[in-house]
């Protein structure tokens, strides 16, 4: 009898500990997706800053200008829910914009083209590299949060379903002459 | 930026992965990062300044062959401690999965991880049974980086997630510069790789050689890399076998100086490559490349335009390649050219800046790196002393 109930104990002290561990898991996990969103959002603003700037320092022509700026003004000022059409409005942008070596050429040929050149490349490259990250993040979740021990314990506690950012960020020909890097 | 790098092979082994790391090492600390490298190595090997020992390697029978592996008690507690004592803003693991160093680091740390993935291993059984033990360890890298688009692929289909495509780097201006040597050239065929392994290919390309002798008898082969001479030669008939040269195991001085040298390098290999490193020191030293078309060798050749590509395991598809680019100087003036501004997007200084890119990206808004205090209950109930 006593060592029924002390073996019933074990198992729940065991089931504890595992339960508790699986909780330290996914507290992990959620802040990593945390600070992957954060790293996301930086690259996404970066992008857009650079964007701007180009449209609004006069090397491109008008039209161009034009359809740069509201395209990184609208990714910047987009609320939430909006935000990945936002974003991918901006790739297609910037790869009307940017989608000849010319184009480049006559950037990087202005003052200070160079390092602006030199930015953007950076921007676009990296945009792809954070969301990649990030929607691993997420996928590792979710994969722990549908299983069982996790949905009937509600391990997650409060934590929202993450989810992942889907976006088009496709860089420009132009700025992704390497590839594999996407 | 202070950096650590997870070797998971044993450092006195020379290795792809190991030079990989030292390369990259270099590379990081010439820009002025601070990089400490922890790898398995003898206690009498002399290491660089930024190798940090985590002690003799076990040779261990894993996955179809000898590996030296690090495990075990001793070697945990010798990762924390790195660990605890490097602060680092950043580690960079390679082979997570493999049950060495990597997948000690990723148990013991906490923090942002950065993995690359070298091999693209066929799922193995032993895998499936520890799938449940990886993928805590693996769920906190937080940056996963694949050597091609073939190693993303499997790493995809056996571990879930995603991962960036970033190739392994090379120092093309040591190769591109070496001085070619007189009594290598003129009509040579060049291989290195070791002799008596198989999925290297040299027993390939002994099976096609008397054809291409047939059509160019003065070409000569030069062949570099450790294994039994003789064996490798027993094949070819006794005539031929002079034709064969045997450089011995190469320093890598000699290995550029070769490259530059022969009229067509030769890359026969049969399997098990994930990236094709040799490929591309043949290119930037300037050499036109006929390889085998493994999935991972015809990306690194860009489908066939930076070099040619053969059937693989096909000895007389081989020989036809290599006598039609014998005799084909036009051909492979283009190759050489093709090669040498192909191999830009492989230099250190554009990989190099790649993967500061990732470590920039997994840095933003992160803690530092810190041991994984995985007993942290009496933590949480407030018990812990501080």
């Amino acid at each position: 009898m006593i060592e029924t109930l002390i073996w019933i104990v074990v198992g729940l002290v065991a089931i504890g500990l595992y339960l508790s561990w699986t909780a330290g898991r996914l507290d992990r996990l959620h802040a990593r997706i945390d600070a992957a969103r954060a790293a996301l959002d930086a690259q996404l603003l970066r992008r857009a800053s650079v964007a701007q700037e180009l449209a609004t320092s006069g090397v491109l022509d008008p039209a161009a200008s034009i359809v740069l700026y509201e395209a990184a003004h609208a990714a910047r000022q987009a609320e939430e829910e909006n935000r990945e059409v936002a974003e991918s409005e901006l790739s297609q942008a910037l790869r009307a914009v940017f989608g000849e070596a010319e184009q480049m050429e006559a950037v990087r040929a202005a003052p200070g083209g160079e390092q602006a050149a030199g930015e953007l490349a950076a921007a676009v490259r990296r945009v792809p590299m954070a969301r990649r990250f990030h929607n691993d993040a997420v996928r590792a979740a979710r994969a722990l949060r549908r299983h069982r021990k996790v949905r009937w314990f509600r391990l997650a506690g409060h934590a929202p379903f993450p989810m992942a950012f889907e976006m088009d960020d496709e860089p420009p020909t132009a700025l992704a002459d390497r590839p594999g890097s996407g | 930026m202070r950096i650590g790098i997870v070797c998971p092979y044993s450092w006195d082994v020379p290795g792809g992965v190991q030079f990989h790391i030292r390369d990259l090492a270099e590379h990081l600390i010439g820009l002025g990062h601070e990089v400490s490298v922890l790898a398995p190595a003898d206690d009498e090997t002399p290491l660089p300044p930024y190798v940090v020992s985590a002690g003799r390697a076990v040779p261990v029978p894993y996955n179809g062959s000898v590996a030296r592996l690090n495990f075990g008690f001793l070697s945990a507690a010798r990762v924390r401690r790195w660990l605890h004592d490097g602060t680092f803003d950043v580690i960079h693991i390679h082979e997570p999965a493999s049950p060495s160093l990597g997948l000690l680091s990723c148990w013991a740390a906490q923090g942002p991880i950065v993995a690359t993935f070298h091999t693209s291993n066929p799922r193995s059984r032993a895998m499936i049974a520890a799938y449940p033990i990886l993928q805590p360890a693996l769920e906190k890298i937080s940056a996963r980086i694949a050597v091609s688009e073939y190693a993303r692929r499997t790493l995809v289909e056996h571990l879930g997630g995603d991962a960036v495509v970033i190739p392994n780097g090379v120092d093309v201006d040591f190769f591109a510069k070496a001085e070619p040597k007189a009594e290598w050239q003129g009509g040579t065929l060049g291989f290195i790789g070791r002799i008596d392994e198989p999925r290297k290919g040299l027993p390939v390309l002994m099976k096609a050689f008397p054809r291409i002798l047939e059509a160019c008898p003065d070409t000569r082969l030069l062949v570099a890399g450790r294994g039994d001479e003789e064996e490798a030669v027993a094949s070819l008939p006794a005539g031929m076998r002079g034709r064969v040269e045997f450089l011995g195991m190469v320093s890598d001085e000699d290995k550029a100086r070769l490259l530059r040298s022969v009229d067509v390098y030769v890359a026969p290999n049969t399997g098990g490559e994930s990236f094709g490193i040799i490929l591309v020191e043949a290119m930037s030293a300037g050499a036109p490349v006929l390889a085998s078309d493994l999935d991972a060798f015809a990306q690194v050749l860009d489908q066939g335009a930076a070099g040619e590509l053969f059937a693989n395991e096909d000895a007389e598809d081989l020989a036809k390649a290599a006598v039609r680019l014998l005799g084909d100087p036009v051909r492979r003036t283009e190759l050489r050219e093709r090669g040498s501004a192909h191999v830009r997007r492989f230099d250190w200084a554009t990989v190099g800046a790649d993967i500061l890119a990732v470590y920039e990206t997994v840095t933003d808004g992160a803690a530092s790196v810190a041991t994984d205090e995985r007993l942290g209950l009496r933590a949480r109930w407030g018990l812990a002393r501080d």
